[in-house]
């Protein structure tokens, strides 16, 4: 509307000057001369959302993690049980050449390992039948069927499994008629029941990959001549294996930590989680309890490393 | 590529295998939460709704979710908080050592959560002196839900360009009413979404939460922690395992719904 125009009749008589200020002016408020100069300072405003965040982040994470470091480093006084701040390498050498440690250490990765290679091999056909095989609808509802135990607590899980394989249990009441057995509590049960856990976090990095593989790809390979094999082997698996990677860091990192998993449903069998919850709880020697806890940290930081150059770690 | 109809099939009936294989063993809890046998027996020898009863009437188990409760709910609004904040700025600005941060912000959930736990134990008890309690455990659970927020908030910020708040400023719109009118509208279905998985993320938790809590704090997860291997608590531990399961479907339902209605706008 422009002042100029004649006001309608039975509209509210505007003068032309007051027109122009139906927008009121700002009133000076603090509020309004703090914008004002955030506007014209965009490093200000960065510093100020970052301020917080990194605080937290900074203080409580990466302080604790550092410090964890160093404990390492520290004692425990036999007599009064006090962590006495003095430098020693006793904790590292004990936990380098203890046979405990390098037995529990093998375990937990070969339980991790295995995990991991379940969880890849059962996730690839669901994730491809969900990315490229099912109709839309159909997609949505598997997308959901694969979610919904995400959300179902980790114990429940856990305590299923340990109802499943127990002896009077499913599994046994199955396979019994047909001379089976089932596994019992230890480390078979170990490494079924985490890779039922981390299932849906492979299966979702991979799905979302193959999501991503443009279907005129494999038109264009067909078109070439190429079979489902060959396809599959040198147009899509490259382009996956990020994902792929991604879904492992999951499943492998959350392995190496585990220890209710196998309080639950392993028997007996300990890994480094166990090792480390003893020390700290029971036995409280922190000290040695974070020399335990840089073992997995080296061990994730070793892999994280080696899949940087893959791009996973965007895939996460 | 032309898959051809044999691989189809073998494909998904590989897939209803595997989810096949994913629901039996909560349904086999389903089941033995109305089972009169205390040690996982199957098949059930009778069928009982006693465990029920004494789920409900559980004091212990009562007061352990409100705990849970309590402590999600802080976490989840600390990292709402922190989230937003950090990833408007990683979105919107470019600067030294962005990539950095965004790693920083993963690090609690790409490491063993035994190693944020005995990190924070360590920091909290040795270095710091503070006695654990309830508020160490919505600390640590507040740290790795961040993550959670920061996902959701920065895809939705990625997507919806800068064009208006651009607009809003060129209007007259200071930082504030900006943000108030529309930057944080459209953020709004984001925030839930990031929010209900990290209230998920914190009422699961169990290894940092063993971690970091006082003697005194029993969270849901720690309850049935110490109950699972109770002869008589078994079975209770059952119904509480079907009812978390059910009561899961509610924060599914929702986040299903916002990013259909988010597919639809498209």
């Amino acid at each position: 509307m422009t002042t100029h125009a004649p006001a309608p009749p039975g509209a509210p008589a505007n003068a032309p000057g007051q027109a122009r200020d139906a927008v009121p002016r700002p009133r000076r408020t603090p509020a309004r001369a703090a914008s004002v100069f955030l506007s014209t300072h965009p490093r200000t405003r960065l510093a100020l959302l970052l301020s917080a965040p990194l605080f937290w982040l900074g203080i409580v994470y990466i302080v604790a993690l550092v410090l964890l470091l160093v404990t390492a480093f520290w004692s425990v006084d036999s007599f009064t049980g006090e962590i006495s701040q003095t430098w020693t390498l006793d904790n590292i050498i004990t936990v380098v050449t203890g046979s405990l440690y390098q037995t529990v250490t093998l375990r937990t990765l070969g339980v991790a390992l295995a995990v991991t290679l379940i969880d890849v091999l059962l996730a690839l056909p669901i994730a491809f039948f969900m990315a490229k095989v099912a109709s839309p609808r159909m997609q949505r509802i598997l997308v959901i069927a694969v979610l919904t135990p995400l959300w179902a607590s980790y114990l429940v899980k856990a305590y299923a499994w340990r109802s499943v394989l127990s002896q009077d249990g499913i599994l046994e009441w199955l396979v019994a008629p047909f001379g089976g057995h089932t596994p019992g509590y230890g480390l078979p049960a170990t490494i079924i029941t985490l890779s039922y856990l981390w299932l849906p976090y492979v299966i979702l990095p991979i799905y979302a990959g193959l999501e991503r593989v443009p279907d005129s790809l494999l038109e264009a390979s067909a078109d070439l001549g190429g079979r489902t094999w060959p396809t599959i082997r040198l147009v899509v698996f490259p382009l996956v294996l990020p994902a792929i990677i991604a879904g492992t860091i999951f499943s492998f990192s959350l392995s190496l930590g585990d220890y209710i998993t196998v309080n639950i449903v392993g028997g007996a069998n300990q890994m480094l989680g166990n090792l480390v919850y003893t020390n700290v709880g029971a036995a409280n020697n922190l000290p040695l309890a974070s020399a335990i806890a840089l073992i997995p940290i080296v061990i994730i930081f070793g892999y994280l490393f080696l899949v940087r150059r893959t791009g996973a770690l965007d895939n996460l | 590529m032309r898959l051809s109809r044999l691989s189809r099939t073998t494909l998904g009936v590989v897939t209803g295998l595997i989810l096949f294989l994913v629901y039996v063993p909560l349904l086999v809890v389903l089941v033995n939460s109305f089972s009169t046998s205390t040690s996982l027996t199957w098949p059930p020898p009778g069928f009982t709704l006693e465990w029920w009863g004494r789920a409900f009437q559980s004091a212990g188990a009562m007061e352990a979710v409100a705990t849970s409760v309590q402590i999600a709910v802080v976490a989840t609004i600390i990292s709402l908080l922190l989230g937003t904040l950090i990833s408007i700025a990683l979105q919107r600005f470019s600067f030294f050592g962005r990539d950095a941060i965004s790693l920083l912000i993963i690090l609690p959930i790409a490491l063993p959560g035994i190693i944020t736990g005995i990190a924070l134990n360590n920091f909290f008890r040795t270095i710091m002196g503070v006695p654990l309690s309830i508020w160490t455990v919505v600390i640590a659970h507040a740290t790795f839900c961040i993550v959670t927020v920061f996902n959701n908030v920065i895809a939705r910020l990625r997507r919806q360009g800068t064009n208006l708040e651009e607009a809003s400023a060129d209007l007259g719109a200071g930082v504030w009413t900006t943000f108030r009118l529309v930057t944080f509208p459209q953020l709004r279905s984001a925030l839930l979404a990031g929010g209900l998985l990290a209230f998920a993320l914190s009422f699961d938790e169990i290894i940092v939460t063993t971690f970091t809590a006082g003697s005194g704090v029993t969270t849901l997860p720690i309850f049935i922690l110490n109950n699972m291997f109770r002869p008589n608590q078994a079975p209770v531990v059952s119904v509480i395992a079907v009812v978390l399961v059910v009561v899961s479907i509610i924060p599914i339902y929702i986040a299903q719904r916002l990013s259909g209605s988010e597919q639809q706008r498209r």
